[in-house]
């Protein structure tokens, strides 16, 4: 039997950064219906003009597979890697969270935020923007929590990851 | 060869007859005209100017897919670029290498809603392989080079280069491809030693084999049609072929059973559903060819050959996965068959074949024939014998007509079948038969067509009557859609709901009024002498058939069915009614 179980992956895409590159993914993915759960870019090697594309999504291994091949196949793309399959990676994302509020709601939410190991960036008398890092997971923990003390807004990164060990991207 | 200063237009006209463009499909336009200036002046590329960019399109497909060289179009901005989406849809979904060349707005107005401006790249990043937006003059040669090298390599297909006018008038230099392969795209074409081993020793075990090929061998070149063959007779294996396949063995082959799917032949459909190794070589098991998938070969080993690797696994999970070049692995295939001496199974085989002429012996594409009315099939049976003894291709529209010609007209070689398969395009059928025409001036080329896909790009007869292009257009007239006829008949209870095509023009006169020539048979005995004189006369004819309203294309396999649940004829209808779940089904 197939296996028809849906799971969660992150992928990494190496693509030349040129115009458009960015539309050819995600064309992709809404045009096959595939999910985007996150998506983050940036130019990672500005002498070969090379932006890394992190892909957080989920899927049966077919549709995985599907994903990973028509990746393969787009002009710009000079490397797919499944970091769930290919074994233990860290993945990091970075949230600003804003709390608004006076008294102890607002003492409760830098409480908590030490407990997290998150920075304050800017503080007024009746605000905090808190900057906080590490797994999606972590941070949905932290803005839970943040939630009844005043959160009132939220910027996350989305997923950047590598794999772990002493090999590079190749 | 390099440094010298041209403008861009020049740079452009040089990349492409560096590339051994002989002939362009176009149509003029401002953001064009330096283009259509260059073009003017020199005499290495001749342009065929065509009626509307949608015939430009298909006609460089035609163009293409009879030469296997890279049909290229040329087109202005905004509407001549939107004209020309359908085409490239067509020659993705069917593997055609196109480079079509669109006009922009200079590249200061990108962005304004500037006169015939359109978002060029944008629109038609999804219906191309790849495309570009060239901004700097200097880039135009190294695009042009690229974009030859991604149309043709790997799985072929449309490749969009948009040229803001600006960039064309600038100065630029030529420079020849890059010696070596593209920095990205180098697709493999060289199939893993260990996967071939692993096929031909399941070929070698096998007790109900089959061949299932399509469009990536008539891709790879003839040779790969030739080592099919090959291969196939070496084995004695039974081989069907797919709507875009045909002629990748010859039609008159005593191992080849028909096409396979939705309309295919019964022992071919049977042969699918009850083989226990399929081997499929440069098919993509479409939906019209798998009928319900869970019901789709059941007890079979599959071994997949594609050189796109997003094609495997993607409809029906396969056993052998080959990623590569048919050409290549066919070789490679045969290779390790004689080396390690094979032979197959012969009892097995015996008795597989033995089953296989039972459903051969069904006859499935017999038809009632009549004497008063002229049956569709008839007609192409007829035009069939007049012509197969001739050098000849064929192209079709889209609908009935098109799934009878690929019953009854048999193609003995590779490339002298040119269909849109996997779009469905009406109005595919005359523009491709045009850029045939161009590309073989002494060959017959016919159009096998339907009254009402005829209509839809019927201003390009007005191209064939220019360059005094003989193709003939052979419409079988049964003033239906037929296919769409059919299909209500069969699923919404005979309710013909806009399928009839009223006020048609009288074809004999179209055919006037363009400057070529109108025949007309009504009768079952006028055929022959029609087919004749259509032949006989050295120029463009139409020739209007006027076949049975209501005939139906059998054998099919309804919507949401297996391929052992085939329609075989009229009679068949009623005892399968279709389930709720195909009347959602296309």
């Amino acid at each position: 039997m197939e296996d028809q179980d849906i799971r969660q992956h992150t992928i990494a895409v190496l693509v030349d950064n040129e115009p458009g590159v960015l539309a050819r993914v995600i064309g992709l993915f809404s045009g096959r219906g595939y999910n985007i759960e996150s998506l983050t870019v940036a130019e990672v090697d500005d002498a070969a003009h090379f932006s890394r594309i992190t892909v957080v999504t989920s899927g049966t291994p077919m549709v995985i597979e599907q994903i990973k091949a028509h990746l393969g196949r787009l002009v710009p793309v000079h490397k797919v890697r499944d970091l769930t399959l290919e074994g233990p990676h860290v993945e990091a994302e970075l949230a600003l969270v804003k709390v608004a509020g006076t008294g102890e709601k607002r003492v409760e939410s830098l409480r908590i935020a030490d407990i997290f190991g998150a920075t304050v960036d800017d503080t007024t008398l009746d605000s905090f923007v808190f900057r906080i890092d590490g797994t999606g997971e972590k941070i949905n923990r932290f803005i839970n929590l943040m939630r009844p003390l005043g959160m009132i807004e939220v910027a996350r990164t989305g997923v950047a990851a590598v794999s772990r060990g002493n090999k590079g991207f190749s | 060869m390099t440094g010298e200063r041209l403008t861009g237009s020049d740079v452009l006209l040089k990349a492409l007859a560096e590339q051994g463009v002989e002939v362009i499909f176009g149509y003029p336009g401002g953001a064009v005209l330096p283009i259509y200036d260059a073009l003017f002046k020199q005499n290495a590329i001749r342009h065929i100017l065509v009626r509307q960019e949608g015939g430009a399109v298909h006609a460089a497909e035609g163009y293409a897919r009879s030469t296997g060289k890279v049909g290229v179009v040329l087109v202005t901005s905004g509407p001549g670029a939107t004209n020309a989406v359908t085409g490239l849809t067509d020659a993705l979904m069917d593997s055609i290498p196109v480079v079509c060349l669109t006009g922009q707005v200079p590249t200061h107005l990108i962005g304004n809603d500037a006169f015939q401006e359109a978002d060029t790249t944008g629109i038609t990043r999804p219906c191309t392989k790849h495309n570009y937006l060239v901004k700097r003059s200097e880039d135009l040669a190294r695009v042009v080079h690229e974009a030859f090298h991604v149309a043709q390599k790997g799985r072929p297909g449309p490749v969009v280069i948009d040229l803001p006018k600006d960039i064309l008038q600038g100065a630029a230099t030529y420079s020849d491809p890059p010696p070596g392969g593209h920095r990205s795209y180098n697709p493999q074409v060289k199939g893993e030693a260990s996967a071939i081993e692993q096929a031909v020793e399941l070929m070698a075990k096998a007790k109900r084999p089959l061949f299932y090929c399509g469009g990536g061998v008539i891709n790879s070149g003839p040779g790969a049609s030739q080592l099919l063959t090959q291969f196939v007779h070496m084995t004695g294996f039974p081989c069907t072929l797919t709507l875009m396949g045909l002629g990748a063995v010859p039609a008159s082959d005593k191992q080849f059973l028909g096409m396979v799917g939705m309309h295919g032949t019964y022992e071919s459909n049977m042969a699918m559903h009850d083989c226990d190794l399929m081997i499929n070589i440069g098919a993509r098991f479409d939906d019209r060819v798998t009928g319900r998938l869970n019901a789709f070969s059941p007890n079979s080993i599959k071994i997949h050959v594609d050189i796109d690797p997003s094609s495997i696994n993607k409809n029906v999970a396969v056993d052998v996965p080959i990623v590569g070049d048919a050409g290549h692995i066919l070789e490679d295939m045969i290779k390790i068959w004689k080396a390690r001496q094979h032979r197959p199974d012969g009892k097995a085989l015996d008795s597989w074949w033995k089953e296989i002429e039972a459903w051969r012996g069904k006859d499935c594409l017999h038809y009632e024939p009549n004497d008063s009315i002229i049956k569709p099939q008839f007609a192409l049976q007829r035009l069939f014998e007049k012509i197969k003894d001739r050098d000849h291709y064929i192209t079709t529209e889209v609908g009935q007509h098109q799934m009878w010609a690929a019953q009854f007209l048999g193609f003995e070689k590779p490339n002298r079948w040119m269909t849109s398969g996997g779009l469905g395009t009406m109005g595919y059928g005359l523009p491709a038969a045009m850029g045939v025409q161009v590309a073989h001036p002494d060959a017959l080329v016919i159009d096998v067509a339907g009254e009402a896909s005829i209509l839809m790009n019927i201003q390009e007869m007005s191209t064939l009557a220019q360059y005094r292009l003989p193709v003939k257009v052979f419409i079988l007239n049964n003033e239906y859609m037929g296919m769409v006829r059919q299909w209500q008949e069969l699923l919404h209870g005979g309710r013909y709901s806009e399928s009839y095509m009223e006020s048609l023009p009288d074809f004999v006169k179209l055919a006037e009024a363009f400057g070529a020539v109108g025949l007309r048979a009504s009768k079952p005995d006028e055929v022959d002498d029609l087919i004749d004189e259509m032949i006989a006369v050295d120029g463009p004819v139409i020739a209007d058939i006027m076949v049975d309203k209501t005939e139906n294309c059998f054998p099919m396999i309804p919507s949401g069915a297996a391929h052992n649940e085939m329609l075989l004829g009229p009679d068949d209808k009623a005892a399968r009614p279709v389930s709720e779940e195909g009347m959602v089904l296309v």
